[in-house]
């Protein structure tokens, strides 16, 4: 704490920051302090909070409460506009100009240079290669933003918001695109920007990239501050810890009964199957009765990874074979057919269907592989409908109601029974405990281990640990787009997993470029 | 989008019943229905018999608006097999006339299906073409001319009855009867009104909704070459200028009434087809009242207003709970 | 240089269409390729390019405006019934008029923007609205016989050959002129671009994105307005049944030259020379004696469909050349 003492009194003060919607507390009592020339991290897994809490200093969402300070001044934006203003800016990882408008446009929108109601275009050009030039940019200004790389895009829309007199800049994810060197750019332009006594919030998920740059972190778990520290005295792993564990005690990580693993069947095996940009080529075996689960943080791999292995996305390399036959697997259908199911992680825009009832809802898959051709009557529909909502408790127990009135963990129970309803051989569930409550969370654990002893094969992505490692036969964790380590038997613990993430990698990240 | 419990339609049939009531009490012998030569006549068959072709329309209109589409073009392409119905009329036997005729519907709503679900293109950009083009086709096909037949063979499909109902009236009952049994007698209808409702997702849940695409723009083209059949046997004739002209509108206007949104998902054909019946209510409305029939288009606009402002997402106040939970999915949009 | 000529490449297309048409056209009748024609055809199709600008301010911030032609129909009858019937000086009545469009905008723009409707079908509502007004004002054709109504229609440029550059084709020219002053000048076209680019960073970045959507409806029907009282000039009367269709000409001409219906890129000049290839292809018809009408509807969805196609192959080669950007959506 003595690096900040000797700090000028914090440039933005947030305490006791609250949000609930409908219910559901997204930050409770969050507090947050930035100085002057800092870069402070903000980390946390989906979920935790880091978004809302961006918006709720800079007013796009609404504080329940909560104070903001800044310079010692209480300031209450409304809105973005009014957060620029004040001197609060942000930049969010999908850049938020107009992709269509020049370079020099888009610097200047809505304060353009001119002169008898024209705009001044050769004026504001040369202030547009002016003010990129103080980042070390020099590009032609006059073409369309979107012929330029992300992270050209990324310093335009810095440069915009310091040149609108920002204080403080928050970055939202800006490198979850770039690749090393535009990193490495990035991060010029923020060292030169702290030399200037901008304070930067820097939201990012990867590690290394924290501590490379960054002075201070910040971590939020479910809503809540999990810890701040200066960089150097949270070393990697303890870091690690902050976001994905809660208070460690091993002895409670229980593991399951092992079953003999060698006799079971094989469902699926991937060998080298990858796609540039996207994920590393690995490969991976998933046997009945057996549960795969796929660790790391977020931005590492883990859905791309389920997105190839169901076809949502198409590999550009690799061998697939199910129940040893050779197939190729290009889109969801073909995936059905070979008895595979989805859940995806972001229920409400890949998942439910928000008006259709729950009855429909747990039909729509088994229906799409039966064809259109042959219905399921009504009779089937219920019993389906009536089998799902008792077996898993789904309520209210109302097979009529629109499912997008439903508590999220009860859209998540639909949608495991949408596919149990198809009875695959294969389940891929991502996170499937995300955003529901703590008593659904031990249901549908139990729900899996039950699958599972039932002879299903299953792939399971989740960020908690202590409930991945109860249910496991085996972890591939993931590190920057690629599998780094495959952990079975007694290696499956939260520790292992933990220190395997956050080992330094030892070669360079895969970037988006590297194929 | 506003989420809703399924409708039963009551405000539709209500706001019919109403028309009709209104309509009798500006002309009493509006209820009365005489018997002729074994067709039934009166200004309320009148409504049914006239409101034909924009319900055939809305049937296929429906279908498209369910799965996030529009198709501009059935106005042009009710032109299109108007007049090649017309043209053959003399000359060949009713089947060929009907297989010429819908073998074109097909082909233009085939047209758009594949511009919308293989190229791509907005759907009311992809449509606008045929639009624009079509009447020139139909004009092409009649050479200008406005085409007239003698057969009484395609006449009766305009002018004939069926069990003392005009035939028109019957055909789109049978279309409805038809379009119900493929779309809710199969899983169709659900693929629909779930590929409407959200896409990825059902994309993600195995359904074809590219074929579905073509399909429903397909069903559409063929509904607007059954319009277009009726409207010529009624006239006895094509007359590709005016044939269908703006009834795409119209059609629009019936299903948005018929309270299927233009944001897609939820559909009833048969509300579209009472939506039909509506305007056509209203027209009769206020032909009989003695307003200038001019009226007509300032009442639509009304109309389509109101329904418009009921379905705004803005108004949909009373669910603003969930309005809410959608924000935040949208928001939260990053994965690992 | 290279990324500003491949920006113009839709408005270069069309203007090779043009040309080789126009080069095609006087190729088979010598007397084609005259002043006099290319006079003929910005007079004859002067209230249809000012409809098209206004139009092209509107697809360009990603609407669309299918009110325009009654708006257009609407003008001539209030006009022909205000000058003749009500007294009313004919340059009050033109002021008139587009204040009654400039409100008429304000409020489809005000619903669209204030109840997310799609604009397709609130101008189309607005479409129905300003027809059957104007058919309640009057179902006749009713001729203008004001003194400045002959005036004007004399009063013309004239050339060599009996070439005249008449009323409607200079203020057609002012209003492309204008036009492309303010779309491609201004901080308010700046901004109209940036709404179509993407709605919700526009309003991040600061824009009134409300004020702006309202303001290119009025535009787009103050300049229905405008073309409707070119229009009423063209034939000296005022029929309700006027202009029936135009938004699809109108629609059509902005998309051939080279605005992307989806909003975000295109050119003023384009939109011109759209009309001006729709008139070619009408005024070759005139000129054939043979040929018919239709053939002027199939040939404009031809060249829809040859636009539409290029367009949307270009954004396809557009995207593939792009980076995938990984980790973000598939």
């Amino acid at each position: 704490m003595h690096a900040t003492e000797t700090l000028p009194p914090p440039l933005l003060a947030l305490t006791g920051f609250s949000k609930s919607f409908a219910g559901f507390v997204a930050l409770d009592h969050v507090d947050f302090t930035l100085h002057a020339g800092e870069i402070h991290a903000l980390l946390g897994e989906n979920g935790a909070g880091k978004s809302t809490l961006i918006k709720a200093m800079t007013g796009v969402v609404h504080r329940d409460a909560g104070t903001l300070r800044l310079d010692g001044v209480a300031i209450a934006p409304r809105s973005a506009e009014e957060a620029v203003r004040a001197g609060i800016a942000t930049v969010y990882q999908e850049v938020n100009l107009a992709p269509n408008l020049s370079v020099a446009q888009n610097l200047f929108l809505g304060r353009q240079p001119t002169r008898f109601g024209l705009v001044r275009e050769g004026e504001m050009r040369r202030r547009a290669r002016a003010l990129l030039g103080e980042f070390g940019l020099s590009i032609d200004v006059s073409a369309p933003l979107e012929s330029y790389s992300v992270a050209i895009q990324h310093i335009v829309a810095i440069a915009r918001a310091v040149d609108q007199s920002a204080r403080v800049l928050i970055l939202d994810e800006p490198t979850a695109s770039l690749d090393a060197h535009e990193v490495e750019v990035l991060f010029a332009v923020m060292r030169q920007l702290t030399s200037r006594g901008i304070g930067i919030v820097f939201v990012t998920h990867f590690l290394d990239q924290v501590y490379a740059v960054c002075d201070r972190i910040t971590v939020l778990r479910n809503g809540r501050l999990a810890g701040s520290a200066p960089v150097d005295e949270l070393p990697r792993l303890d870091l690690v810890r902050l976001m994905l564990g809660r208070e460690l005690s091993e002895a409670t990580s229980r593991r399951p009964p092992v079953v003999e693993g060698e006799a079971r069947a094989d469902v699926a095996t991937f060998r080298g199957v990858g796609k540039a940009g996207t994920i590393a080529p690995f490969d991976l075996a998933l046997r009945a009765g057996h549960v795969v689960g796929l660790a790391g943080l977020l931005g590492s791999g883990r859905t791309e990874t389920v997105r190839l292995v169901f076809g949502a996305e198409r590999a550009d390399c690799g061998a697939a074979e199910v129940a040893g036959r050779a197939v190729s697997i290009g889109s969801p259908r073909e995936a059905m057919a070979l008895g595979f199911g989805y859940c995806p992680e972001e229920r409400k825009t890949e998942g439910i269907v928000a008006e259709l009832t729950v009855r429909e809802n747990i039909a729509l898959a088994l229906q799409a592989r039966r064809g259109a051709l042959s219905p399921l009557s009504r009779r089937e529909q219920d019993a389906l409908a009536a089998k799902f909502i008792g077996l898993l408790d789904i309520r209210p127990p109302d097979p009529e109601r629109p499912v997008g009135l439903l508590s999220g963990g009860n859209q998540q129970k639909v949608l495991l029974a949408r596919w149990l309803a198809t009875a695959p051989r294969l389940l891929i569930l991502d996170e499937p405990t995300r955003g529901i409550d703590v008593g659904a969370h031990a249901e549908i654990i139990g729900l899996i281990r039950n699958l599972c002893r039932e002879g299903m094969a299953l792939l399971v992505v989740s960020s908690e640990l202590e409930e991945l490692v109860t249910y496991a036969d085996e972890v591939v964790v993931l590190r920057d787009r690629a599998h780094v380590a495959r952990l079975t038997g007694a290696q499956i613990e939260v520790s292992t997993i933990l220190a395997t993430i956050a080992e330094a990698p030892s070669s360079v990240p895969l970037s988006a470029d590297a194929a | 989008m506003a989420l809703r419990l399924p409708r039963i339609g009551t405000s539709q049939i209500v706001a019919l019943g109403l028309i009709l009531v209104a309509n009798w009490i500006v002309s009493p012998q509006f209820f009365d229905i005489r018997v002729q030569d074994g067709r039934l006549f009166g200004s309320l068959i009148d409504v049914f018999n006239r409101g034909a072709p924009v319900a055939l329309l809305s049937i296929g209109m429906v279908l498209v608006i369910a799965m996030r589409g529009i198709d501009l073009s059935v106005g042009a392409v009710m032109a299109i097999c108007g007049a090649i119905a017309a043209s053959l009329a003399d000359t060949h036997s009713l089947p060929v006339v009907l297989a010429a005729a819908l073998g074109a519907g097909l082909l233009c709503g085939l047209w758009n299906g594949l511009l919308v679900a293989v190229l791509g293109i907005q759907p009311i950009v992809a449509t606008l073409i045929l639009m624009v083009a079509g009447r020139g086709i139909a004009q092409l096909i009649t050479e200008g001319r406005i085409v007239t037949f003698t057969s009484p063979d395609l006449a009766f499909l305009g002018g004939g009855s069926v069990l003392g109902l005009p035939t028109p009236v019957v055909l789109t009952l049978g279309m409805m009867a038809l379009t119900l049994a493929l779309v809710r007698g199969t899983a169709l209808g659900l693929m629909i009104e779930a590929t409407g409702g959200n896409p990825r997702a059902s994309a993600l849940a195995g359904i074809g909704t590219r074929f579905i695409t073509v399909g429903v723009y397909v069903w559409s083209g063929l509904c607007a070459a059954l319009a277009g059949i009726v409207a010529s046997a009624d006239i006895l004739g094509a007359d590709a200028n005016n044939a269908g002209l703006w009834l795409e509108l119209d059609a629009i206007l019936a299903v948005v009434i018929g309270g299927t949104s233009l944001f897609g998902g939820r559909f009833s054909i048969i509300l579209a087809v009472v939506g039909a019946f509506i305007i056509q209510a209203m027209n009769t409305g206020i032909l009989l009242s003695g307003f200038p029939p001019e009226t007509n288009l300032v009442v639509k606009a009304v109309v389509v207003l109101t329904v418009l402002l009921a379905q705004s997402p803005r108004l949909g106040g009373h669910f603003a709970g969930i309005g809410v939970l959608f924000k935040r999915s949208k928001s939260g949009g990053k994965r690992s | 240089m290279i990324r500003f000529l491949s920006r113009l490449t839709p408005v270069l297309a069309t203007a090779a269409v043009f040309l080789a048409g126009f080069v095609v056209c006087s190729l088979i009748y010598p007397n084609f390729a005259s002043l006099r024609v290319v006079m003929n055809l910005l007079t004859d199709n002067a209230f249809l390019v000012i409809v098209a600008v206004g139009m092209t301010f509107v697809i360009i911030s990603g609407g669309i405006d299918l009110s325009v032609g009654s708006v257009i129909g609407f003008t001539t009858v209030f006009l022909a019934l205000a000058i003749e019937r009500w007294g009313v000086p004919p340059l009050w009545a033109f002021v008139l008029i587009l204040v009654i469009c400039a409100a008429f905008g304000a409020c489809m723009g005000a619903i669209i923007q204030y109840f997310e409707l799609p604009a397709f079908i609130v101008t189309l509502a607005g479409m129905f609205l300003a027809r059957g007004v104007s058919f309640l004002l009057s179902t006749e054709s009713l001729p203008i016989t004001a003194d400045l109504y002959a005036h004007l229609s004399d009063h013309a440029l004239r050339f060599e050959g009996g070439a005249r550059l008449t009323v409607p084709a200079l203020v057609m020219l002012a209003v492309v002129i204008g036009g492309m002053v303010l779309l491609h000048l201004t901080r308010f076209g700046a901004n109209v671009y940036a709404l179509g680019g993407s709605r919700t960073a526009t309003g991040l970045m600061g824009i009134n994105v409300a004020r702006t959507t309202v303001l290119i409806y009025i535009l787009s029907s103050v300049l229905a307005g405008l073309a409707g009282i070119v229009f009423s000039l063209y034939t000296s009367s005022g029929y309700s049944l006027s202009a029936v269709g135009v938004e699809l000409d109108a629609i059509a001409a902005v998309v051939i030259g080279g605005t992307l219906l989806s909003g975000g890129y295109g050119f003023i000049f384009g939109s011109f020379l759209g009309v001006m290839i729709q008139g070619l292809i009408q005024t070759y018809i005139s000129f054939d004696g043979m040929l018919s009408s239709w053939w002027a509807k199939i040939a404009t969805g031809l060249l829809l469909f040859a636009f539409i196609a290029f367009q949307q192959l270009t954004l396809h080669l557009a995207r593939r050349s792009r980076r995938a950007p990984a980790g973000v959506h598939p």
